[in-house]
């Protein structure tokens, strides 16, 4: 690593689904600014996130949102010692309006470029909320386009356990919430009827993938939720959507817990950290918080901000690629499908 | 007055600057699309080449679509960027009129075709027109007969038979629509050479510099309000007018 003497400033740019955002962070642990511009009213009419659409907004928002973060972090671009910008995984088209503008940036300035892994981001969400956190830890990151176990071995070095065979988990509560008349986004809607259904009124079955401890399958999970309805349809029995909300959020929690549980078992872990948008759900904060304490193992989780999509995640994941001098070029392309661990 | 320009709206790539009405670069790429990887290390290449300190360059043009939808905005969040950066404004360009511009002084009508898929093409129709005193230089203005617009192959082709003057084709969509072309064109009809019938960055600051001159500043926009223009609308806000206006039509 570098001798570091002085303080490390990055602007960091997100766009890689529906959130046009931006951020100034310090040493990668303390942000100046975090602006998030939101597209969800528009994606709703459409019951997800179009990307045509949402590429159109991203370029509409990106230097307003830019520009707005250097303001509130009360600093320069000029001061800026890099420009970090998500380049995968995620939706092409929003990915290339980040990657395009943060090219655009520092051609024009010479600051330096880092491309950021937006899980990685996801990750690093936990260095900024909890200032003292430090590798190895185990780190489940579930949002509505992934679900990864991954063990954080070191700053900036990655080992997946396990990840979804099919739908992420967000995915999920999505196409259930639309099943239940919920609507989108599901995860928040999920996690809000729950609180007045059963968790263990009806029984859903818990995804298991044969041969694989640690990955992930929750297609079977929402198939049974839908046969359960089209059962209840056809048998004339009306259902109770709180129930239903509540089983199969359960459903899905337990899974996750179990495989949290289990790698930190195996590996003999003392810390465990959430990451991604549906880390903001309630069952699954309290069910990992539970599952760590009978394990003794130490459980962070960001605040619902740094759940979401933001750009800060980005910045301080770009601070440790700037200490060890990785650096991307202007040829930066959008990776849509861009593995963890790969550079 | 320095105008750096930028297209990246179709099939080529290109950077061009252009100072005071001489241009010093223009730097044009059509190879596969891969415009993301190219074009910023091309802007890059030109500004070494030039020795080119940013700070002097006035305006940034652009292409401002129609258009590849991904190609697009690849070159148009790249200016946003950049102009933020130089706090500098943006020129928009309509694409085909910057087409169109690659030809210069014909009596003829000037039909670009862009490939717009789904059996139309991106399009528009120019000339230049004499002024009064058609022997002294310069009076010869580009100007707009059709603005740029979406539509079929044939009702470009029947709009200029309607005009009964000859026509030069230029565009990435004439290899699509010769056929089309042979069959519906009654008037005289010919196709521009390979070094003039793309998108051409040059072409994109050349028009922008006249702009300039006519306009002033009017030409200019802020990098926040810049916004492509599409000519059409993302595949799902059409089917969701569609959808709305059979509701109202039932709801009738």
């Amino acid at each position: 690593m570098n001798d570091l003497k002085k303080d490390i400033t990055i602007l960091a740019i997100e766009s890689s689904c529906d959130e046009t955002a931006a951020s100034v962070v310090v040493n990668g642990r303390q942000v100046l600014s975090n602006v998030i511009s939101s597209q969800i009213d528009i994606h709703t009419l459409y019951g997800g996130v179009v990307p045509e659409i949402a590429s159109r907004k991203h370029t509409e928002r990106v230097t307003q949102v830019i520009r707005e973060s250097l303001e509130e972090a009360g600093r320069k671009l000029e001061e800026m010692d890099a420009i970090a910008v998500t380049y995968g995984p995620g939706l092409v088209g929003p990915l290339l309006i980040g990657v395009s503008a943060a090219k655009g940036l520092s051609f024009a300035t010479g600051i330096p470029l880092i491309g950021v892994h937006h899980i990685e981001g996801h990750i690093s969400a936990n260095y900024i909320a909890e200032p003292t956190l430090e590798p190895p830890f185990a780190c489940l990151v579930v949002s509505g386009g992934h679900t990864h176990l991954v063990l954080v071995r070191d700053y900036g070095e990655y080992e997946i356990l396990g990840r979804t065979q099919d739908d992420a988990a967000g995915e999920a509560f999505d196409k259930v919430a639309r099943e239940i008349g919920l609507g989108y986004p599901g995860g928040p809607k999920i996690d809000k009827a729950s609180r007045e259904g059963d968790p263990h009124a009806i029984v859903f079955p818990r995804g298991k993938v044969a041969g694989s401890r640690y990955d992930f399958s929750f297609s079977g999970m929402k198939s049974a939720v839908l046969n359960y309805l089209n059962t209840s349809r056809m048998k004339g029995i009306s259902v109770n959507v709180p129930d239903v909300a509540a089983s199969f959020q359960q459903a899905v929690v337990d899974v996750l817990v179990s495989h949290a549980g289990d790698a930190i078992e195996q590996y003999g872990l003392k810390k465990f950290a959430l990451a991604g948008g549906v880390a903001a759900n309630t069952a699954l904060r309290t069910g990992m918080k539970e599952m760590c304490a009978e394990k003794g193992a130490e459980f962070f989780c960001p605040p619902p901000v740094l759940c979401t999509d933001n750009a800060a995640m980005i910045g301080s994941a770009a601070y440790f690629e700037y200490v060890k001098g990785n650096f991307s070029g202007l040829d930066l392309n959008a990776v849509p499908g861009l593995r963890l661990g790969q550079r | 007055m320095k105008i750096l320009a930028i297209e990246a709206s179709g099939p080529v790539a290109g950077c061009a600057l252009l100072e005071d009405g001489l241009l010093t670069a223009d730097y044009n790429v059509q190879y596969k699309r891969k415009h993301s990887q190219s074009l910023v290390p091309m802007m890059d290449e030109m500004k070494r080449m030039l020795e080119l300190d940013l700070q002097t360059v006035d305006a940034i043009a652009i292409a401002k679509g129609p258009g590849s939808f991904t190609g697009l905005r690849i070159g148009v969040a790249t200016a946003k960027g950049a102009a933020l950066a130089m706090d500098r404004p943006i020129i928009p360009v309509p694409t085909v009129d910057s087409i169109a511009y690659n030809l210069y002084g014909t009596d003829a009508l000037i039909c670009p075709l862009m490939d717009a898929r789904r059996q139309q093409v991106y399009t528009g129709i120019y000339e230049w027109k004499r002024g009064d005193t058609d022997t002294a230089a310069g009076d010869l203005r580009f100007t707009v007969v059709r603005p740029q617009c979406v539509i079929p192959v044939s009702e470009i082709a029947e709009d200029l038979n309607a005009r009964g003057r000859s026509v030069i084709f230029l565009g990435d969509g004439v290899p699509v629509s010769k056929d089309a072309l042979a069959k519906l064109m009654k008037v005289p009809y010919s196709f521009a050479p390979a070094h003039l019938d793309r998108q051409r960055a040059a072409a994109v600051a050349s028009l922008a510099w006249s702009y300039y001159q006519e306009e002033g500043n009017a030409c200019m926009v802020s990098a926040d309000d810049f916004r492509p223009e599409y000519l059409r609308l993302a595949q799902a806000e059409q089917e969701h007018s569609e959808r709305r206006s059979f509701s109202l039509l039932l709801e009738k």
